[in-house]
């Protein structure tokens, strides 16, 4: 794809476990009024049309889209809310600019985990309610079916996967966003609590609250607002069957086929020399691994053997989640694609600090919906 | 417009019922394939996937959009929800144009479903948590009172009475009595069974509402060079509008939807409408209850401010009228399973532009309509704008 | 299309084939549950709610003062300017009187919703509460009423701290 959009602005607030300090509407405005300064735009005056990203159950109010509007500057404006992965809102922002019909889109993801008391009863919620939902197992048990059959057609190991945890709480500790930073050895995570085999309490990000606001434009607005455009290469997005009965346990097809749709628009044909680092969905240890297969930046069966290696550290040849991912950053429910591009953003921009990686031109940002889904969304920059 | 244009070229639709046997994601199903059917596609044709549906409590589904994906043709495909609550039904095709639009695309197919008889033991239940969880849900509020403030508020402004109100469920119920799959289609329902009808939250009557129902309705979108080869009678879509107000709406006047004048001034550009009375041929406003149509099709510049009840009255609204409205039959009278019912109206456009609407067709040709739905907290207006030729 | 269509998909059930269990089905009951951060706005208006004070916030850009408070001015997107105290009476905006219950079972008595235009607030800006101490006939657009509070000892910090408004002369 040309240099058509641009990430003009970002901001963000929050990122910790907890944030009773404010409500969701302060978080999210705290965000947002530092967007559009970075993107130097008046949003009343500016942004013509707001995507935001949200699900019910996870607001613990009915159609949510209602109160998004007055924190985000876009009372009375084009404002639609996209109950999908952050990546899938920042896609819909992106394909209005292309239209040619908007020139500057704003978008919005929120976690405010820490306000859910019953996160696991929601989770399974989410579940099929004839076929899977009376068996009234924790939903946990469907990533440790897929990280058992992941394991055992690919030979990767539970000691592989908490080299991942390792790297990532590391790299965190380097992030001053990142609200669980810490050095923790192989050990520790195969020793934690055993939450549904083989998949142990720290393979698990654990949660945390946070906003993200990322304002997008055309080229010549982008071009007229900011030193620093970062440009979108490419964008895919995918769906693979909800069903438990008929997925496939082992690869991870959303995240292949969406990757395949935005190298495609890319231009990108061998995504591990063309691309210079990534971030990508680590929910689960075993989804970084399985993600990096299905996105081609190793071939299937190697990603664990690359973590040994040390090739996906900071200083590796090729960077996975330096920014610490999900289980270094926490989990922000479906702002944890966007957090994934915030980092990609950052880095590219040169303004990622203490774990800035030298010399990158172009990332990959993947995110994946989490539990019970199969739904993910892949987004290219360039600066 | 100088973009890329789109248009519909298929559309199927589930009969409208009170509690389905069929699954969401049957339902869901069942409207797609019609609808592809309808203008000779598979799946294979299909780019890309835009689910409409509303709130999640209905169906009784967290992430509903998700369990839905496969019954709505998107296994293995770009799969998105949009949501702005009620406004969702016209919306989703909204999110289906900028899709093709965009040029990621060339056919996008559109489906809206919801399953409201799932949440029990009323469906009202889904509503009680739209209301601000701390300032106002300790009051006990239900979605009636909203309505009932409105319609309070707009008869107030304009010294309108029930029964100038009411004609507008008697036209609708009536016009629903021809479409096939209406739930609540009465040839013989007058003004005074209105009137009669039970008083729920007053203003408003059983009468005034439209009912709990099941069902789905799908569209085919297609870029233009695609369109042409699948079709002969493909109906462009000539502008898209859509606008959301504070969620602080008790800081509001509510008798008049500034959101929808929004909306509709934005899709009125876009499609370079400048008299809408004159050049919009067929309107299908939102009616979840009665005055809301006529409330709509002020905010829709259609109507002077407190004028649509007159131009109801005058007959000028009915099948055969002037500026017919809601020839579908609306929610009033066909159903309203949230966001199926939204896009329901968008298809009737479709369908009275190819001239194949049977009974319900409205005469002398029209070539330009416009679908509008409204949601939210009485917030959001969604308007598009289907024509032919040109 | 619809004009050549003869049967549509859909099948309609009656509710006895539910009660009668002529289908087959499953039951689930959500256990969703939430404790949502106040923060800064709410958690001052809750405050002084149990203080048996309505507060607002006011911003200087648009001349607005509004109830319930919030950090920031939704039309000038700016930092609201000052906290304002506002009276704790007001006047009817637009009201209801209902019958039913969300499930809709009748109510013995009706409730009697309506926004309430806060005193002090710029016009037309209320709060959404209920009304009593009056008989459902005699409610009007336009007609003043006051907080009644629960005693002190029983305020916790809710909008419930009000029980209602009633008229006043």
């Amino acid at each position: 794809m040309p240099k058509e959009v641009a990430i003009i602005g970002v901001g963000y607030a929050g990122f910790r476990a907890l944030t009773p300090e404010v409500s969701y509407k302060e978080l999210m405005y705290e965000a947002a009024v530092k967007a559009y300064e970075d993107a130097g735009v008046d949003p009343r005056r500016d942004i013509e049309s707001f995507v935001t990203v949200a699900e019910d159950f996870t607001e613990g109010t009915s159609i949510f889209d209602e109160y998004v509007p007055d924190q985000l500057g876009a009372v009375l404006k084009p404002v639609h809310t996209i109950s999908g992965e952050g990546l899938h809102g920042f896609i819909a922002a992106y394909l209005q600019v292309l239209t040619g019909a908007m020139d500057i889109v704003a978008v919005e993801a929120h976690s405010k985990a820490s306000n859910i008391l019953t996160p696991d009863e929601i989770m399974a919620f989410a579940m099929d309610p004839v076929y899977n939902r009376p068996l009234r197992a924790n939903p946990h048990f469907i990533a440790g079916l897929e990280m058992n059959r992941y394991l055992c057609e690919t030979g990767t190991t539970r000691e592989q996967c908490a080299l991942v945890v390792a790297k990532n709480k590391h790299n965190a500790l380097y992030n001053p966003l990142a609200a669980y930073g810490a050095s923790i050895a192989v050990e520790d995570v195969l020793e934690s609590e055993m939450v549904s085999y083989p998949l142990s309490r720290l393979d698990m990000s654990p949660r945390a609250d946070g906003a993200i606001v990322m304002v997008l434009a055309a080229r010549e607005r982008a071009e007229e607002l900011s030193d620093i455009p970062i440009w979108i290469r490419g964008v895919g997005w995918c769906n693979d069957s909800f069903s438990l009965e008929n997925r496939d346990w082992t690869n991870a097809i959303y995240a292949a086929r969406a990757a395949e749709m935005a190298y495609r628009m890319a231009g990108i044909r061998t995504p591990w020399q063309e691309l210079d680092f990534a971030e990508i969905d680590d929910t689960f240890s075993y989804k970084e691994l399985q993600h990096m297969e299905a996105l081609r930046l190793c071939r299937p069966g190697e990603a664990g053997l690359l973590v040994e290696d040390g090739a996906t550290e900071i200083g590796g040849e090729f960077p996975v989640n330096p920014s610490g991912g999900s289980l270094g950053m926490g989990h922000l429910l479906d702002a944890s694609g966007l957090a994934r591009l915030l980092e990609v953003v950052l880095q590219l921009r040169g303004e990622a600090g203490q774990h800035q990686l030298s010399d990158v031109e172009t990332g990959l940002a993947f995110g994946w919906r989490g539990l019970p889904t199969t739904s993910g969304a892949a987004v290219i920059l360039s600066n | 417009m100088g973009l890329r244009k789109v248009a519909v070229v298929g559309a199927g639709m589930t009969k409208f019922v009170r509690r389905a046997q069929e699954t969401g994601k049957e339902l869901a199903y069942e409207a797609a394939k019609m609808a592809l059917d309808s203008c000779e596609l598979t799946l294979d044709d299909v780019d890309g996937v835009a689910l409409g549906t509303a709130p999640d409590a209905f169906d009784g589904v967290h992430m509903k959009g998700e369990y839905l994906s496969d019954g709505a043709g998107a296994w293995r495909k770009p799969f998105m929800r949009s949501y702005v609550g009620g406004g969702t039904g016209v919306f989703a095709p909204i999110q289906g144009w900028y899709h093709v639009a965009s040029g990621l695309f060339d056919v996008c197919l559109v489906v809206c479903e919801e399953k409201m008889s799932s949440c029990q033991p009323h469906p009202q239940g889904a509503f009680l948590t739209i209301f601000d969880h701390t300032t106002e849900r300790p009051l006990g509020p239900n979605l009636l009172w909203i309505f009932a403030l409105e319609m309070n508020r707009y008869m107030q402004t304009y010294g309108l009475q029930k029964k100038d109100i009411a004609l507008v469920s008697v036209k609708n119920k009536r016009n629903a009595a021809d479409h096939p799959c209406a739930l609540l289609g009465d040839p013989n329902i007058t003004v005074e069974d209105v009137l009669k009808s039970e008083v729920l939250a007053w203003p408003v009557q059983r009468l005034d509402v439209s009912p709990v129902t099941d069902g789905a309705v799908a569209l085919v979108l297609a870029a233009e060079n695609v369109a042409k080869r699948i079709t002969d009678k493909p109906v462009w879509i000539k502008g898209v509008g859509w606008s959301l107000d504070t969620a602080y709406w008790t800081n509001r006047d509510l008798y008049y939807p500034k959101y929808v004048e929004y909306a509709a001034r934005m899709a009125y550009e876009m499609a370079g409408i400048r008299e809408p009375r004159k050049e919009i041929h067929i309107v299908e406003p939102y009616d979840p209850f009665d005055y809301k149509e006529l409330h709509h099709l002020e905010g829709l510049l259609l109507a002077d401010k407190g004028e649509a009840p007159r131009l109801t009255a005058e007959g000028v609204t009915a099948r055969t009228g002037n500026m017919p409205v809601c020839p579908s039959g609306g929610l009033l009278g066909v159903g309203n399973p949230i966001a199926a019912a939204g896009l329901m109206k968008v298809a009737e456009i479709f369908w009275q532009l190819r001239g194949e609407a049977g009974k319900r067709q409205v005469p002398g040709k029209p070539i330009t309509g416009l679908a509008q739905a409204w949601g939210d907290l009485m917030q959001v207006g969604t308007v598009i704008i289907l024509g032919i030729g040109g | 299309m619809t004009a050549k269509i003869k049967e549509f998909p859909g099948v309609g059930l009656r509710e006895s084939d539910f009660t009668e269990r002529k289908v087959l089905f499953t039951e689930w009951k959500p256990d969703a549950r939430y404790a949502w951060d106040a923060g800064v706005a709410i958690g001052r208006y809750l405050a002084e709610l149990k203080e048996g004070r309505i507060i607002g916030v006011r911003c200087h850009h648009c001349r607005r003062t509004v109830v319930p408070p919030r950090i920031f001015c939704e039309w000038c997107f700016r930092p609201m300017d000052e906290w304002v105290y506002l009276e704790d009476h007001g006047v009817v905006n637009t009201f209801s009187i209902c019958y039913v219950q969300w499930d809709m079972e009748r109510l013995e008595e009706p409730l009697i919703p309506a926004v309430i235009e806060i005193a002090g607030a710029s016009k037309g800006v209320g709060i959404l509460h209920l009304l009593g101490e009056v008989d459902p006939r005699e409610v009007k657009i336009g007609m003043k009423v006051k907080a009644v509070w629960k005693p002190a000892a029983e305020r916790i910090g809710a909008i419930t701290d009000i029980r209602y408004f009633k008229p006043i002369n």
